[in-house]
């Protein structure tokens, strides 16, 4: 059997010609599907033309015995997953589809991880293959349909949370997993610092521990697994069983940031909605008295506030991780703050270095992730 | 090559390059970018040091480190001279063995400054021959930078240096009731460093995952002597994702100078099926219906009949010897979880074919099914005089045609071949069984090899799932990857060490050794000097 042709021909060259055209003239091109995730990143140049993957869809290939789906860029995540809920299989690493939206291509250039992340793994740990159009619009294909692979660097896992800054997604082939057989949501009403020290707690055990969230003064924790492994995990932590409806639309909520708190505002100019991402163990942040909402048994936390951007940034680093300007109120304010942490510099050499061999003509998402990356 | 492997050949590897003067490249005006290629200089990796220039070197390393961490004679050098790959050997020019990471920093800046090729090394278990030396360089041993620096119980990680023994890991963390999960076979004596250099696996990765997917955070230090921090002890780390990148690069990129791996909860039971099948296409259906029925087995291994019969004689595991294949299924967690779910697997193998199941009722029954997977490799040494060990993926659908293509290839090679798999992730050991002896055999077993490789690849597979490209495999990249694909491999490892002094000429083929082997395979079989080794 010979797999199905992965790509449409057209889209194909159109991309090809805009990339090679985009070289030529010097100008970025911005990288776009459903346009879901624009608040996200730097500002690209606003003179970048918009290469749209959105033909580019369909699933090209999947067999739930393999664990395995190859997508197009273009593809809606929800359509890739009501596909595979058909086989009882699922993306573990939960991707937001922000206002309901979002495609494949988006998803793993962003490689955002919902609230499973924290026991399953992020997008990266489920890439397992993808094809790229490079800059000088060949299209690359690296890793493939197998769970090992160790041919080569891996530049899939590369591209994954590159921001589009080093080529054109043009598919992408995913692990994916089942869906557990049980599923229970239990509710703690307890104090950020207990909500984490439990969290970790808990983490260091055999339990089927799936993802964790605490806000306002209550700690949910959702189990995942066996039958049998949910029952005598609900038995030993306690806790208030949540009615599953509820829980299923909660998590749902969670993952898809559609609670109010995720939400900023022009009309408040200064009040930005940062992402704070740190070891499990860091205590909780209370020089800042903004709300916060705690996923990933401790390792993510989420705030709502005008504290400066060096603040936030000052004490993420103090507690090894750092902070990300996930949604600013304004343009302005997003043009002005650096979006995201800055590296040490010789880390920063490298990057620039990769950049300059993989897109010296700065063609794919000029400045999404760096200025003059 | 195995660990068995007794043939010692001299490295005539990879001298394609004086065949096709260095000019060949200025004129191929198709590859501009391989022009920039540092490491050409350090193709032909079998030219000695001059002497001038080695006097030099060891010279600034005694302002580095005590004489006695600098070997240089040739009795010193010789433990160096293979890793794994026993079959590939060559002599380092010198081999140093730093104890702390500012001694790594201030050698690789001199290396940098004295154009010399350094190849780092770990425990030397590796079976690519991603540690064979550089003729004309130097050996980083890691080895003595093997301290445990911290574990964290409550945050669940363990920050270690790169000498330190993966098995050691998880005897430490013991006591908090957790462990790190990669578990490649070598786990007693390979060390966490090489683990990272070549992205390890083991028998359970299927369920926890490579080593890439157990590590938080690299420190590391260039070529030119920076110390680096690729991912954080956070979940994730801003800017491009250089820890992956990094995990399984065979030492090209940085050299690694601590490890922060993530430690999980060790499971409080594990029981293992033993399931016999009268066919291995069944055994290979048996393996895709698990899948399908959502069961993630803790671990899922397949051996063949001649297999099975060579380890049962070797460690009395207790398994049925007149079974075509046998699946080794492990469930683990709770009890009541493993009962549940050790449930669903037998109703799925009966369903499956299987004609036989034995489910191990105590631990040391559990150790004792496994012994005999644990062991395939040694026991492959004790019937053939060396043997040629695989490391393809393939899609899982595809097992028991690949182990029908491979009964044909016995036939044309004139060479057995037994068959060990981690059955759940796709990839195969097939075990080509030769005698270095026997004039022509090693040869034939490397053209079975490489044609085993390109089946994998022709099946939508891969060259190599656990053990790396290093040495071995680097021509059979050429049928996996395109000339642009190797360009953009060629433009990270600039991206890291533009001098292409960090093991240069493993893993990634130049264009013009790929022609070479391309010509090389069309005439396959027909080689005017067939007795020679090639590559």
């Amino acid at each position: 059997m010979s797999p199905p042709v992965p790509f449409d021909p057209d889209w194909i060259r159109q991309s090809s010609e805009m990339i090679l055209e985009a070289g030529r003239a010097g100008c970025g091109l911005k990288i776009r599907g459903e346009g879901s995730k624009d608040f996200y990143g730097s500002m690209t140049n606003p003179e970048a033309r918009v290469l749209t993957t959105l033909p580019h869809a369909g699933v090209v290939d999947y067999d739930p015995a393999e664990l395995v789906v190859v997508a197009r860029c273009g593809t809606p995540i929800q359509e890739l997953e009501s596909l595979l809920a058909k086989s009882r299989q699922m993306l573990a690493f939960d991707p937001p589809r922000f206002g309901g939206r979002g495609t494949v291509g988006g998803m793993i250039a962003t490689g955002l991880s919902g609230p499973r992340r924290m026991s399953s793994g992020a997008a990266k740990d489920f890439v397992l293959g993808m094809t790229v159009l490079d800059a000088q619009a060949q299209a690359l294909r690296f890793g493939g349909t197998v769970m090992k692979n160790v041919a080569g660097y891996d530049m899939s896992r590369l591209h994954t949370g590159a921001m589009g800054v080093l080529g054109l997604i043009v598919d992408v082939s995913l692990k994916v997993l089942p869906i557990p057989p049980a599923d229970s949501t239990l509710i703690f009403e307890v104090g950020a610092q207990d909500a984490i020290d439990w969290a970790n707690a808990w983490a260091g055990q055999p339990l089927p521990l799936a993802a964790t969230c605490w806000q306002a003064g209550r700690l949910r924790v959702r189990l995942s697994g066996a039958a049998a492994a949910v029952r005598s995990a609900r038995e030993k932590l306690g806790g208030e069983l949540m009615p599953q409806a509820q829980a299923d639309a909660f998590w749902q909520g969670l993952r898809d940031q559609q609670d109010e708190f995720f939400s900023v505002s022009s009309a408040a100019p200064g009040l930005h909605l940062w992402r704070l991402s740190v070891p499990s163990t860091t205590p909780h942040l209370t020089e800042i008295n903004d709300e916060q909402w705690l996923e990933w048994g401790g390792a993510l936390r989420w705030i709502k506030t005008q504290a400066p951007a060096a603040q936030l940034r000052a004490w993420a680093s103090r507690h090894g991780g750092h902070a990300t300007l996930f949604r600013a109120a304004t343009d302005d304010a997003r043009q002005q703050a650096d979006v995201f942490t800055e590296p040490a510099a010789p880390l920063m050499k490298i990057h620039q270095r990769l950049k300059q061999e993989l897109d010296g003509q700065c063609i794919f998402n000029p400045g999404r992730m760096y200025a003059g990356l | 090559m195995g660990i068995g492997a007794r043939v010692a050949l001299e490295l005539k590897h990879s001298n394609e390059h004086q065949l096709l003067p260095f000019a060949v490249f200025r004129t191929k005006m198709n590859a501009p970018r391989e022009l920039h290629l540092g490491e050409l200089r350090f193709a032909d990796f079998t030219q000695p040091m001059p002497a001038s220039k080695r006097a030099a070197l060891i010279q600034s390393l005694r302002d580095i480190l005590p004489a006695q961490d600098i070997l240089t004679t040739d009795e010193a050098l010789r433990p160096y001279e293979c890793d794994g790959l026993a079959g590939y050997r060559q002599m380092p020019s010198v081999v140093v063995l730093p104890t702390q990471e500012s001694q790594v920093v201030e050698i690789l800046k001199l290396a940098h400054r004295l154009d010399v090729p350094v190849v780092a090394r770990g425990a030397g278990t590796g079976l690519s021959g991603g540690a064979t030396p550089h003729r004309g360089g130097l050996i980083l041993s890691l080895a003595r930078l093997n301290t445990i620096v911290s574990i964290d119980p409550a945050a669940r990680t363990a920050r270690v240096r790169p000498g330190v023994r993966n098995a050691a890991i998880s005897d430490a963390a013991a006591p908090y009731g957790l462990y790190y999960a990669p578990d490649p076979s070598s786990q007693i004596a390979c060390s966490i460093g090489g683990n990272v250099a070549e992205n390890s696996g083991g028998v359970h990765c299927l369920k926890y995952g490579l080593t890439v997917h157990n590590v938080l955070r690299i420190r590391a230090v260039t070529i030119e002597g920076e110390i680096v921090e690729f991912g954080s002890e956070a979940l994730d780390a801003p800017g491009l994702d250089l820890l992956s990148l990094v995990i399984g690069s065979e030492g090209m990129l940085s050299v690694v100078t601590e490890v922060t791996v993530k430690l999980i909860p060790k499971p409080q039971l594990a029981r293992v099926i033993m399931a016999s099948f009268d066919n291995v296409e069944k055994s290979g259906h048996a393996v895709a219906n698990l899948i399908a029925a959502g069961i993630i087995p803790a671990g899922l291994e397949m051996m063949d009949q001649k297999m099975t019969r060579a380890v049962e004689e070797f460690v009395h595991a207790g398994y049925d010897l007149q079974a075509k294949a046998i699946l080794l299924c492990e469930s683990d967690g709770t009890p009541e979880e493993v009962e549940e779910e050790i449930g669903r697997m037998k109703a799925v193998l009966s369903d499956s074919g299987a004609t036989d199941l034995k489910v191990s009722e105590t631990e040391e029954q559990r150790l004792r099914f496994w012994s005999g997977r644990k062991n395939a490799f040694p026991a492959a040494g004790r019937v053939a005089a060396d043997y040629y060990c695989m490391d393809g993926t393939i899609p899982r659908a595809k097992l028991g045609e690949m182990l029908n293509r491979i009964a044909e290839m016995e036939v044309k090679y004139g060479l057995a071949c037994m068959n060990v798999f981690h059955a759940g992730d796709g990839n195969l050991h097939p075990l080509i069984l030769f005698d270095a002896s026997k004039p022509g055999e090693f040869h034939q077993a490397e053209l079975f090899g490489a044609e085993i490789l390109e089946s994998c690849v022709e099946y939508g597979g891969t060259v190599t799932g656990e053990h790396g490209v290093g040495l071995e495999k680097i021509n059979s990249m050429c049928v996996q990857f395109s000339p642009q694909e190797r360009i953009a491999f060629f433009a990270v490892k600039r991206g890291f060490d533009p001098a292409g002094l960090l093991n240069p000429g493993k893993a990634i083929p130049t264009l013009s050794r790929c022609a070479e082997y391309g010509k090389m395979h069309v005439h396959r079989g027909a080689l005017k000097f067939p007795e020679l080794p090639r590559f």
